[in-house]
């Protein structure tokens, strides 16, 4: 039994650097966007594993990642992405950030989807993050998954099962940290990933070599992709609220420092 | 493929590891490594199908060229700085510093000697009755805001015509334009643990014949646990060392073939700096360079570099020579940005990002073997930084550039990478060029300061001003015994240093209670720009390492190490990712360090075997800001 997997994938602004939101002329933006490091958007990032996992264990299937995301910033993390697990690149020139509209950019990755050469749609299933270390609409797959006709769709998602006869079980994140048990009969399906149960794979020189063929030829021909605002407004952006209140403290006894967290907590 | 033999020289059977064969293997992406895969690659683009680039490796392909960068991005890791640009330009003729983010032209340059507003640096008499002077002058002939203007600005040090970069964002502006022809990869997250050697039929074990990466899936100790990866071997004709001063391939190399006679790494200096974003009412004009001395101690000189974007790099650099063993480089810089002159354009800023590394200042001193059979040394390690003009990143990318040009020649004459083809071509090259002619001019100008700072600033003026040609001749000792030559023996100080060792008592660094009992004042946080260095490491992109890597910083003997009193590495290390642990050692937390490499430099004991007692090896992480 094969499957094909396609992993939706952004590429954001490293979530550990300082971020700033700013109101640019086309909206809002960050701050210096195009001089900070950027990564794979990591709730993506353990679809992209979880994917990969199931083609190594389901012999025959393939996995595609497809990313709409400015070309140079692309090519950048697939530096470090293409050296983790086995995939071919679909890439899609955009613009795009925390900022642009979910539906415009969902058109736009189906269509880049179904023109997949070699894609048995009824073997598909549509992988990405169920949230975004940018700006999460929380949309954006589920319309990927209509546009495509997939309506079997799953989100949240922290570990699949493969049964022998091509349908699976889904653990899903709901309220109260409880995990809903779902049957699928099978393909097409759509799976908005959680965090997964896998770590984050080593990076292996002889995947990214073998990627590299694919890679940089995909990143030369994506063509560029206009996304459209379809009347979308934002009032205003800004970073939620932190705080820091690091302390040196050194022989703090494991007790004491239990209970200056518990009076911390209790304080808040 | 695979095997379990490892390369002949390399110690006993090991695990099996995995292999890879390639043209060329490059260790480490700096701006050395960055000029040499740029200009191969741009030959290579000029006419992708001429034989000249057919891979021996993969015949039928394009020569196959791989780099491996530790540190987790291109753009990580690294430092912003101010250049001639001199040999970046001659790559780029067209260059326009706005393609670059933080880049901008050189506008204005002034030196400031800085006096002490507090009272507590470490100032010679000379200087304290120089200060007097000064102090009587204010408000006239260049003293403001207990700062004294030079009226002019030596042509040596002069960078007019020059650039104020990030390296990071030259590294990632140039690896993308290196990447995107396809003809190169460049693989971060891959810190490269050793080379390999073979044997060769006239000497044995001195040719280097590629790298090998280091094991993943390991416990802090190196030991397999889950998910263990053995570092794979890759084989290459050519190895292009450009992993630093302090690399572990360069380091190996080093201790394999010996280096040059009578040439040592003896100098060093720990450059940091934060960048700052300045008050939105900031007078300071982008492209504005200053360059200071006489504060925080007499021997730290500074700096402050403004970027575009109201960005300003401010930082100082603690040079081997500074004798005190309390070298908290962290506070220092504290009190530098807090010195009036500087305060008054920084207070009301923000801290955005944060840095340090490790510099070689030896120059040609501490000059390797150039090259040998499949090996040649560019950048900083090989001994490229010109420390009279204060100058490295040009001079690494030109000598990237030197290696690239005969690695050309080489191949268009079919000739191999051994060590009389590679010393007829890239050290020919080298030898006859700028940076060689201007690192001997500057070989031996800060001999003075051995003797004393005055003497230092004497000896570097004439060696700038002759051209190197006049210079004072002093031995100098060993890294370590730069320390120790000043140990604390006075009355005053040793009270200073009981002082300390209650504050000690208190839970305190004792480098950091030393400043405080020598009238240094406590740091007011102010919680933006004056914050405590662990919130430092939180900040610019934050301190990190991947798990499932060993330790790179090792204690090759403890005992020596709980021996030792003054713990330097402890006062030097800027991530405080050294601390003292109840039994006298130090304690490492990788996930702290930010691979600056101060405290191989600073570590006062050394083993039997002449070896310094703390090992720097391959190590993933570190910083992650691409503003530095």
């Amino acid at each position: 039994m094969y499957l094909h997997i396609v992993v939706c994938a952004g590429v954001v602004p490293d979530p550990l650097q300082t971020l700033e939101p700013v109101n640019g002329p086309n909206g809002p933006a960050l701050k210096n966007e195009m001089m900070l490091p950027a990564v794979l958007d990591p709730w993506a990032a353990s679809a992209l594993y979880e994917a990969a996992n199931l083609v190594a264990c389901n012999s025959g299937s393939k996995l595609w990642l497809v990313s709409l995301s400015p070309k140079a910033k692309l090519q950048q993390v697939m530096m470090t992405i293409a050296q983790k697990v086995s995939f071919e690149l679909v890439a899609i020139d955009s613009p795009a950030g925390g900022f642009v509209d979910a539906q415009a950019t969902a058109e736009a990755l189906a269509d880049a989807i179904e023109t997949i050469p070699g894609l048995d749609r009824s073997k598909l299933l549509l992988f990405g993050g169920w949230e975004s270390a940018s700006r999460g609409a929380g949309a954006t797959l589920q319309t990927i998954g209509e546009r495509l006709g997939v309506l079997d769709q799953f989100m949240g998602v922290d570990q699949i099962e493969m049964r022998e006869d091509g349908s699976f079980e889904v653990l899903e994140r709901v309220e109260g940290g409880q995990h809903q048990v779902s049957i699928c009969a099978g393909a097409p399906a759509v799976l908005g990933w959680a965090t997964g149960n896998l770590p984050e794979p080593r990076n292996n020189p002889q995947i990214g070599m073998a990627n590299m063929r694919n890679v940089m030829p995909a990143l030369q021909k994506a063509k560029p992709a206009v996304i459209g605002d379809n009347g979308l407004h934002y009032l205003s952006a800004s970073l939620p609220s932190q705080q820091r209140q690091t302390r040196v403290a050194k022989d703090m006894s494991l007790d004491a420092i239990a209970q200056e967290l518990v009076e911390w907590i209790g304080a808040e | 493929m695979s095997r379990s033999d490892p390369v002949a020289g390399n110690g006993p059977p090991e695990i099996e590891r995995q292999s890879i064969e390639a043209d060329i293997v490059c260790v480490g992406f700096g701006p050395a490594i960055a000029g040499f895969l740029s200009t191969l690659n741009r030959a290579w683009m000029e006419n992708p199908v001429d034989p000249l680039f057919e891979s021996k490796v993969a015949p039928g392909l394009p020569l196959q060229v791989l780099c491996y960068e530790r540190a987790d991005d291109i753009a990580a890791g690294v430092s912003g700085v101010v250049t001639a640009a001199r040999g970046i330009r001659a790559s780029f003729p067209d260059l326009n510093p706005a393609d670059i983010a933080m880049t901008v032209p050189v506008k204005s340059e002034r030196i400031l000697y800085l006096l002490d507003p507090i009272g507590a640096s470490r100032r010679p008499f000379s200087l304290r009755m120089a200060d007097r002077v000064l102090r009587a002058l204010n408000g006239t002939l260049g003293v403001r805001n207990d700062a004294y203007e030079l009226p002019w600005a030596p042509r040596f040090l002069h960078k007019s015509g020059g650039l104020i970069m990030s390296v990071g964002q030259f590294n990632q502006w140039v690896g993308a334009q290196i990447m995107a022809s396809g003809f190169v990869q460049i693989w971060p997250g891959m810190p490269v643990s050793q080379p390999l050697f073979a044997e060769n039929a006239d000497r044995t074990g001195d040719q280097v014949v590629g790298v090998r990466l280091t094991d993943q899936g390991v416990n802090r100790d190196g030991e397999p646990e889950s998910g263990f990866v053995a570092g794979m071997d890759v084989s290459a004709s050519l190895t292009v060392v450009g992993d630093g001063p302090f690399g572990p391939v360069g380091q190996a190399i080093d201790r394999r073939m010996g280096m040059p006679p009578g040439h040592d790494k003896r100098e060093w200096a720990l450059g940091m700096k934060f960048v700052i974003e300045l008050p939105a009412e900031t007078t300071l004009e982008a492209g504005t360079v200053w360059h200071t001395f006489g504060y925080p101690e007499p021997e730290i000189f500074g700096f402050l570099y403004v970027h575009p974007e109201r960005l300003a790099s401010v930082g100082i650099f603690v040079p081997s020579w500074l004798g005190d063993p309390a070298r908290t480089v962290y506070r220092y810089l504290q009190h530098y940005i807090q010195h009036p002159a500087l305060w008054r354009h920084l207070k009301g800023g923000t801290l955005r990002s944060w840095g340090a590394k490790s510099l070689d200042e030896s120059g040609k001193h501490g000059e390797p073997l150039l090259v040998g059979d499949g090996y040649a040394r560019i950048g900083e390690g090989s001994g490229s930084t010109n420390m009279l003009a204060g100058s490295g990143v040009d001079e690494a990318w030109t000598t990237g550039v030197q290696l690239a040009d005969s690695v050309m020649e080489l191949l268009h004459n079919k000739r191999s990478f051994t060590q009389e083809n590679l010393a007829a071509t890239y050290e020919a090259r080298r030898r006859a060029s700028w940076v060689e002619s201007n690192a001997r001019d500057a070989m031996n100008s800060r001999n003075g300061f051995h003797l004393g700072f005055v003497p230092g600033l004497i000896g570097m003026a004439i060696a700038g001003l002759t051209g190197g040609t006049i210079s004072l001749a002093v031995n100098i000792p060993q890294t370590h015994k730069q320390i120790e030559k000043k140990r604390v023996n006075r009355a005053r100080e040793l009270k200073t240093r009981a002082a300390a060792m209650l504050a000690v008592e208190d839970g305190r660094p004792l480098h950091e209670a030393m400043m405080s009992a020598r009238g240094w004042p406590e740091i007011e946080f102010d919680g933006s720009l004056l914050v405590s260095q662990q919130d430092a490491l939180l900040m610019g992109g934050k301190v990190q390492a991947m798990p499932g890597f060993a330790d790179h910083v090792i204690f090759r003997d403890a005992g020596l190490c709980i021996q030792c009193e003054d713990k330097t590495c402890i006062a030097m290390c800027s991530g405080q990712a050294l601390t003292l642990g109840s039994d006298s050692l130090p304690l490492f937390e990788r996930e702290k360090c930010i691979h600056c490499g101060g405290c191989i430099w600073n570590c006062t004991r050394t083993t039997a075997e002449g070896l310094t007692n703390i090992e720097f090896r391959a190590g993933a992480g570190g910083l992650h800001s691409a503003e530095n």
